[in-house]
């Protein structure tokens, strides 16, 4: 490519050079440990013994009977594939919540839109515990909500709004959105508004020039803002504990509870890269998809 | 750019200041390690004061993570605050020091039945810090009838149905439902164990939420009407609402002694042996209390301390009721809570 | 198409009666979308709102009102913990984020723009990894690290951890930034003359500035917000805001937190309208 015309692979090491030494040594490094924990032994007092064992991902399919024989238990499976739904509405929520936001900000005078951007991340200077404290008296049987309902009259008893799947949701997507109203910022706001004109000019109505031509150019900010909010979102457990009653387990209450009171280190680390293994694998084809995309146009 | 490289500037000066603020600090320093809200401001002042010596509070959440850390070695507290439950773990594992407690300044004023405790049985490594119990507590103008059972927690009366809330954590849950049960605390038993998981489970329908934090929020707006909870935490959340009532139920109550600790390779031993003498003086010992709500186990400290605290029924065990004080459990009965507690949210 | 083609005249006449009936058509105006951000900063602003008036609260509890005072305000400014915590919270935040953002910068530079060289799906995917970890096993995992190689820099420590995991988070905005974008600009300056510094100073920089922008940001909610990581890594003296608020579940959350956080926030809100009169003057 043009932008790097001479000595491009020396350039090229020189600027992924100081991403790949932070995370290759501290991120890499202590996976290497987690990788090694998830094939040993836990010790009654945390940690783990130094002895090899398929026991961490054998537990994670399989219970031990009494006779020591075998049994298939989807209990973690099943646990697995409730955080993906919850992950997978949050995700699509917060789309459909931060696209509009965004494509509004990046279409203001330029002296607007960095004071808007930092109107969105303020609310996230504050603890995400105290944000979901503050949920609670907003959804709770005598929270705001319901207040303001009884008062219109609107309904006579409270509606159950607190401890219910939607009020995870809202957790969930008040604690990610700005992971996707900010991506798509970004790349919404190199959109030349002459390409929608053009569109308008071939006679595209508003819907079609937004599906034909400004979506097509966020594209790159919706999948960057949907990553930063699926992966989180799949290994909260803040807001399915606190706003949702924590009834049920999600993948992410089983791992920390594996590293505190179950005391089973490797079981956590065989389930965090269990997890790790599946988000992966979808990363990597992404990437590849998008590189031929982009090998494609080009040509 | 130019507002870049400054910004820049600015953001390196800052943190080489923080370092070199972290780094000057030697000797006359002392750094305990506890929960928040949980060591008097007025008692560390007092303490500066008196000795010259600087205390830095830092926090942590559970003891699960003190463990950890203290297991990896880079630390650098001098005091900290476990569990009983943990102490016997550390003192196997090497994370504490020997500090004889019967040579300490004051060591008279320690009442007899905590010096020699289960987890410390020749009083070498640990003072008491405050101590408590753990139950439920419910809103008695909803239910007319006795709280004083675990009963009433595990298979509830209607008034209560659909609003319970229990901790988060397996570990107390199953140490209540094992008293109810009459079975040994830190059970390693197949069965027993399946009688806990039938218990449990039957009680699951009956739960709103399994939720350790803001539990004060949730007794008071009536949210819940009956929650597990901490003896001193019940008696601030009686104060608003004085319906609520802790129970004490005839089955048997769960102890716990948080005590104070020096941890291996501690840099100020001596300062850390400072405030452990401080802490067993009866008036300084009160001002702990008086601000953390709790009981401790220092011998006149009554004397000092708020009359409401004194006469609180929260922190007062009646007689016959039986304070049981868990055991750190063995890998076996870990392993086996934690299976039930899978089970239980699944 | 063609269709279409045909009938020019008469769409032009259709689209100038709605221009008349409706409001002004403006290119890229969506009108809904206006409505919709409304929505969109309430949800985000109501629960801080409610936040802020606790924070007011003359009880212990944060969330039971009973009556106004100031009491808690006193307190947080008086607690020389809280406020050690705040001060460790904005350093660690400030520092790593920036961090975080050059890094994050240079890197998407080269895997965005750099064309696909051998291992570039390799790259992409160790960028992400601190994304795609559970915070807790990072957490485990860091401080095994850290006490293997025999590291112990105080709020060093929490710094680098923190870098780590913004990575990823400076990285996308910025990546979704340079997709796509032409390099028509540049091609430009260099047919102009300008060496390679000039031409990425003066030309692709200021174009990269609203990903980079986004991306610091981000990586400073993310750093910002951090506990658990945070509680594992600390060294004795690094305690931060949010692991000070989740050591007080024992003892129940007090609306002194909210009286510092509203503090924090109204710092904020004044750099926010500092930057507006600075960029409006412009």
């Amino acid at each position: 490519m043009s932008a790097l015309p001479q000595s491009s692979a020396l350039r090229r090491m020189a600027g992924l050079m100081p991403a790949l030494l932070v995370i290759g040594i501290f991120m890499l490094g202590p996976l290497c440990i987690i990788a090694a924990y998830s094939f040993m032994e836990a010790s009654p007092y945390g940690g783990v013994r130094p002895e090899f064992s398929f026991g961490a991902y054998r537990q994670f399919l399989f219970d031990l009977d009494l006779d020591d024989s075998l049994i298939f238990n989807p209990a973690y499976l099943n646990i697995v594939a409730r955080s993906v739904v919850l992950a997978v509405a949050a995700t699509s929520l917060s789309l459909v919540l931060g696209f509009p936001a965004a494509y509004y900000i990046a279409t203001r005078p330029p002296h607007w839109r960095t004071v808007l951007l930092l109107l969105v991340t303020i609310p996230f200077w504050t603890n995400l515990l105290i944000r979901t404290f503050a949920w609670i008296l907003i959804l709770r049987d005598d929270g705001l909500i319901n207040s303001v309902l009884m008062w219109l009259g609107a309904t006579d008893a409270p509606l159950r709004l607190l401890y219910t799947d939607g009020a995870i949701a809202v957790g969930l997507i008040y604690s990610y959105l700005p992971f996707m109203v900010l991506p798509i910022y970004a790349s919404l706001e190199k959109i030349d508004m002459r390409l929608v004109e053009a569109a308008h000019d071939l006679h595209a109505n508003r819907l079609q020039a937004m599906w034909r031509v400004i979506l097509p150019l966020a594209k790159p900010g919706i999948i960057a803002g949907s990553i930063l909010v699926f992966i989180p979102s799949l290994g909260a457990f803040i807001a399915p504990d606190l706003l949702g009653g924590g009834r049920r387990l999600m993948i992410g209450s089983l791992i920390h509870m594996q590293f505190s009171s179950s005391r089973n280190w490797p079981f956590g680390s065989a389930v965090a890269m269990i997890l790790l293994a599946v988000v992966l694998v979808l990363m990597l084809v992404y990437a590849r998809n998008a590189g031929r995309g982009r090998g494609e146009a080009a040509r | 750019m130019a507002r870049m490289k400054t910004l820049l500037g600015a953001t390196i000066a800052v943190a080489g200041l923080a370092v070199a603020s972290t780094a000057a600090k030697a000797d006359g320093e002392l750094f305990i390690y506890n929960w928040t809200d949980y060591t008097s401001p007025e008692l560390i002042e007092k303490f500066e004061k008196e000795t010259g010596i600087n205390v830095t509070l830092d926090i942590y959440d559970s003891s699960e993570t003190l463990l950890a850390k203290l297991q990896s070695g880079a630390t650098g507290y001098d005091i900290v605050v476990p569990g009983h439950a943990f102490l016997p773990i550390m003192i196997e594992e090497g994370l504490v020091q020997e500090i004889d407690v019967a040579s300490l300044k004051g060591y008279e004023n320690l009442e007899e039945r905590w010096r020699n405790p289960d987890w410390d049985p020749e009083g070498r490594y640990s003072v008491p810090w405050q101590w408590g119990t753990t139950s439920f507590m419910a809103d008695t103008a909803l239910y007319d009838g006795p709280i004083d059972t675990l009963e009433t927690l595990f298979e509830p009366p209607p008034a209560y149905q659909g609003s319970i809330a229990m901790f988060r954590a397996p570990s107390e849950v199953i140490g209540l439902a094992l008293i109810y049960l009459d079975k040994p605390q830190c059970n390693d038993n197949v069965e027993d164990m399946r009688e806990v998981q039938k218990l449990l489970l039957e009680q699951r329908p009956h739960v709103k939420i399994y939720n350790s934090d803001g539990i004060l929020e949730r007794l008071v707006s009536g949210d819940t009407a009956m929650h597990m909870i901490w003896n001193g935490y019940a008696m601030r959340a009686r104060e608003q609402k004085p319906t609520l009532k802790y129970a004490m139920p005839k089955e048997g109550i769960l102890g716990w002694m948080d005590v104070m600790v020096v941890p291996s390779g501690a840099k100020n031993r001596d300062n850390a042996i400072r405030f452990l003498e401080f802490m067993l003086q009866p008036e300084n010992m009160a001002i702990q209390s008086n601000f953390a709500r709790y009981a401790n186990a220092v011998k006149g400290s009554q004397e000092f301390m708020d009359e409401d605290l004194r006469s609180a029924p929260e922190l007062n065990v009646p007689e016959d009721v039986e304070v049981i004080f868990p055991w750190a459990c063995g890998e076996e009965s870990i392993r086996l809570y934690d299976r039930v507690w899978t089970r239980v949210l699944q | 198409m063609t269709a279409d083609a045909g009938n020019v005249a008469t769409s032009k006449a259709a689209a100038a009666a709605r221009r008349r009936t409706r409001a002004p058509f403006v290119t890229g105006e969506y009108p809904g979308f206006r409505f919709f951000t409304i929505v969109f900063f309430f949800f985000l602003y109501a629960p801080i709102l409610v936040l802020i008036v606790y924070s007011f609260n003359d009880n212990r509890s944060a969330t039971l009102w009973t009556e106004f005072s100031i009491d808690w305000y006193i307190r947080a400014f008086n607690n020389d913990d809280i406020r050690r915590a705040a001060l460790n919270s904005l350093t660690i935040a400030l520092v790593a984020a920036s961090a975080a953002t050059v890094i994050a910068t240079l890197a998407a530079l080269i895997l965005v723009r750099g064309g696909r060289f051998p291992g570039h799906s390799l790259a992409y995917g160790l960028i992400s990894l601190p994304l795609m970890v559970p915070e807790i096993v990072t957490a485990v995992a860091t401080l095994s690290f850290f006490a293997a190689i025999g590291l112990s820099l105080g709020l060093g420590n929490v710094i680098i951890a923190h870098t780590v995991f913004c990575i990823p988070f400076a990285y996308m905005p910025i990546q979704a930034r340079l997709s796509d974008m032409d390099t028509t600009f540049e091609q430009a300056a260099q047919d102009l003359y300008a060496n390679d510094w000039n031409a990425f100073r003066h030309v692709t920089l200021p174009l990269m500035m609203p990903g980079i922008v986004a991306g610091a940001m981000l990586a400073f909610i993310i750093s910002i917000d951090d506990v658990i990581i945070t509680l594992m890594v600390a060294g004795a003296g690094s305690t931060t805001l949010p692991v000070y608020i989740y050591g007080m579940v024992r003892m129940g959350v007090t609306p002194e937190v909210n009286a510092v956080s509203t503090v924090l926030l109204a710092i904020s809100i004044l750099f926010v309208s500092l930057s507006w009169m600075i960029n409006r003057r412009r």
